[in-house]
């Protein structure tokens, strides 16, 4: 599997520093700084509005970050900054995102979902595709069989040929995961995953994550589902109001004040002290 | 079936049909004898007419609405599958191909030059829907000014041939390719556009073409035209009219299916789903590595290439090119030809050309009413069939492993 890499502790993967999105005079991220180690499970917690889908968007270059550094260090490889970069070079470069609200293409079969996310990694160009040579044929072939491996992982096998619309809720949560792999990530940023599934279905998400984490990928996801959260992450970052307020293991996390007044409000931390 | 509320409005209907024509069916000046004739039993005629067709067509919705009721969406996209699979058994289709073939084959001889012009017409605007369809069905991207490419394949021809003298040949590689050179030129602009605005613009972008060929003299001679250009030659033979007329006829039933092929090729590509992909969702399109722009661009510039073809080919029909067969109107038609015969299906849109062009002229009969008909045939496709004559069926990647036996 070309996916796996070997673990090296010292050198983030992805490395975030003083990150502010500023739209107008609302500062919707603050001097954020976030790391991500290779094979790591990185979540990023924090109130509704409190600035964790906009940065998912200036890190995938959907807005411009006002300021601060984005890069990317692949292992064994120069580290590359991403700010400014167009949404597809993004992925080009290794991270490729799921989205809040399910953006499928639904109207394309499952199989045809995952081949748009090998687009990226292919290069089949206008006169390759008219005359349709045994190099276009073959990448083609290739492009079908490394897709149905991807869907099979996913355990969407029996539904390869249907399309994307008619999938059960959960089933279309891991397409969007099998196509964001598709696109051979480095990182694999989740925006809620888990949104909208019943327990049954975040326990088998819970594994699949790990799966995928085991394979060597580096994962980093939102989410609002705190015991997924706790059992899933190596890492926590917490943020409120576009700032991080907190950080370390689900243990420290718990027990931080800052992050119980974060979420549960000022007058309970202070009756609990 | 049909409920009381149902037949009230049809009164209503009729009613107000009557009343609408009332000055036209129904009173009648006679200048000569000086006085009016009250033609009551047209009156009769409307109300009962628009009565029944007002019925008819609440039956129609009526069973169409249950049948969609009734079928989940998943028994339907089969049940569209088994409808249509029978023809996709060689079987069945092969035979029906080699009719085809050979009626195409023998219709100039079997018709007259009359008929073969009229065909010749409609295989014309079975590839500008082919083209337009790349952009239309294909990437979603809704142009309304495609005429223009049309125009500037025209006009490369029949200036290139005034000034320099290149013949057709020669003039339609640089017909396709100039064409091309527009599509880039007006994609640019709207790249960041979508849905309606995308519309406006480019049809902003037809209207200017036009404009400039009609008021920059010294360029295109503006509204009198570009007269005597040469028709399509064959190794400098000599032709009759007729025989003109028939060899065009045969070089576009090649050319049209060299435009299916090539169509049907990118569809089926790294391209074409791309392009599919940029249709359903913009955002998640780039979040998959797709580059917006260039797929937009190749779109733009690949659909633009074959309008720019068929303008050569029409200015070699017609001998004679000037900007009033530019205008919007045919924008329109192409759109409903793609509209009509399904987005992004190629027989769809073979069909809806054929039906659209042909339509209207065999509709000659009717003489005043063949209009009319028209808009009620396109009225009641799109109220009956909104997806067009043939749904695209896309399921060109269907996975057959084994471990996928059903």
């Amino acid at each position: 599997m070309s996916l796996v890499r070997e673990p090296s502790a010292d050198q983030p993967i992805l490395e975030i520093r003083g990150l502010t999105m500023e739209f107008g005079g609302i500062k919707a991220l603050d001097h954020l700084d976030l790391q991500v180690r290779q094979g790591e499970i990185v979540a990023l917690i924090g109130p509704n509005g409190a600035g964790k889908t906009t940065f998912f968007n200036c890190l995938t270059g959907i807005y411009k970050p006002t300021a601060g550094d984005l890069l990317l260090t692949p292992t064994g490889e120069k580290t590359r900054r991403l700010n400014g970069l167009k949404p597809n070079k993004v992925t080009e470069q290794g991270l490729a995102r799921t989205f809040q609200n399910i953006r499928l293409f639904p109207n394309m079969t499952v199989l045809e979902n995952v081949m748009i996310g090998h687009h990226c990694r292919t290069k089949a160009r206008i006169l390759g595709a008219i005359f349709r040579g045994p190099e276009t044929r073959r990448e083609e072939k290739q492009i079908v069989r490394q897709s149905y491996t991807i869907i099979e992982k996913m355990g969407l096998a029996g539904m390869v040929n249907e399309f994307a619309r008619n999938l059960p809720y959960g089933a279309q949560r891991r397409l969007e995961i099998a196509r964001a792999l598709a696109t051979d990530p480095q990182i694999l940023l989740l925006d809620e995953p888990a949104a909208g599934m019943n327990p049954q279905e975040t326990n088998k998400l819970d594994h699949l994550i790990c799966r995928i984490r085991d394979e060597g990928l580096s994962i980093l996801l939102i989410e609002h589902d705190m015991k997924l959260v706790m059992s899933l992450s190596d890492h926590i970052f917490v943020m409120d109001y576009g700032k991080k307020i907190a950080e370390g293991s689900p243990e420290q996390v718990r027990n931080n004040p800052d992050v119980i007044k974060a979420y549960l409000g000022e007058d309970i931390v202070d009756g609990n002290t | 079936m049909i409920s009381l509320k149902d037949i009230r409005s049809a009164i209503l209907i009729s009613l107000w049909f009557i009343f609408l024509t009332f000055p036209l069916m129904v009173i009648k000046v006679n200048p000569i004898d000086r006085v009016i004739d009250w033609r009551w039993l047209n009156m009769l005629y409307v109300g009962g007419g628009s009565f029944f067709f007002y019925l008819i067509s609440r039956i129609f919705i009526k069973h169409k609405e249950a049948r969609q009721d009734k079928m989940q969406k998943k028994q339907e996209s089969e049940r569209i599958e088994k409808s249509w699979s029978i023809f996709y058994k060689p079987k069945v289709y092969v035979p029906f191909l080699v009719i085809i073939a050979l009626f195409a084959l023998a219709f100039p001889l079997l018709f007259s030059t009359y008929q073969t012009n009229i065909m010749i017409t409609a295989l014309m605007y079975v590839m500008l829907g082919l083209g337009l369809n790349i952009v239309v069905g294909v990437a979603g991207l809704l142009d309304l000014g495609y005429v223009a490419f049309y125009a500037v394949g025209a006009y490369s021809y029949s200036l290139l041939n005034l000034h320099f003298g290149i013949g057709f040949w020669t003039a339609l590689p640089i017909g396709a390719l100039m064409a091309a050179t527009f599509g880039i030129l007006l994609g640019f602009p709207v790249l960041r556009l979508r849905g309606d605005y995308l519309a406006i613009v480019t049809l902003g972008f037809g209207e200017i073409i036009r404009l400039i060929l009609e008021n920059w003299n010294e360029f295109s001679q503006g509204p009198s035209g570009i007269s005597n250009i040469p028709r399509p030659g064959l190794f400098g033979l000599e032709m009759s009219l007729n025989g003109a007329i028939t060899y065009l006829y045969y070089l576009m039933i090649i050319l049209v299916l060299f435009t299916v092929f090539v169509v049907n090729r990118l569809q089926n590509s790294r391209i074409g789903r791309a392009w599919f992909a940029l249709r359903e969702d913009e955002i998640a399109c780039q979040a998959m590595g797709i580059d917006k722009t260039t797929t937009k661009l190749r779109a733009f510039a690949l659909g633009a290439t074959w309008a720019g073809m068929v303008g050569v080919i029409f200015a070699a029909k017609t001998t004679f090119v000037n900007p009033a067969s530019f205008t919007f109107l045919e924008s329109a038609i192409i759109l409903c030809i793609v509209v009509l015969g399904g987005m992004g299906s190629i027989i769809g849109v073979i069909l809806g050309a054929l039906v659209l062009i042909l339509l209207p002229e065999y509709l000659r009969a009717f003489s005043d009413y063949r209009m009319l008909v028209f808009g009620g045939v396109l009225v009641i496709m799109m109220v009956f069939r909104p997806q067009g004559i043939i749904s695209n069926i896309r399921r060109t990647y269907t996975f057959t492993g084994q471990e996928d036996s059903p």
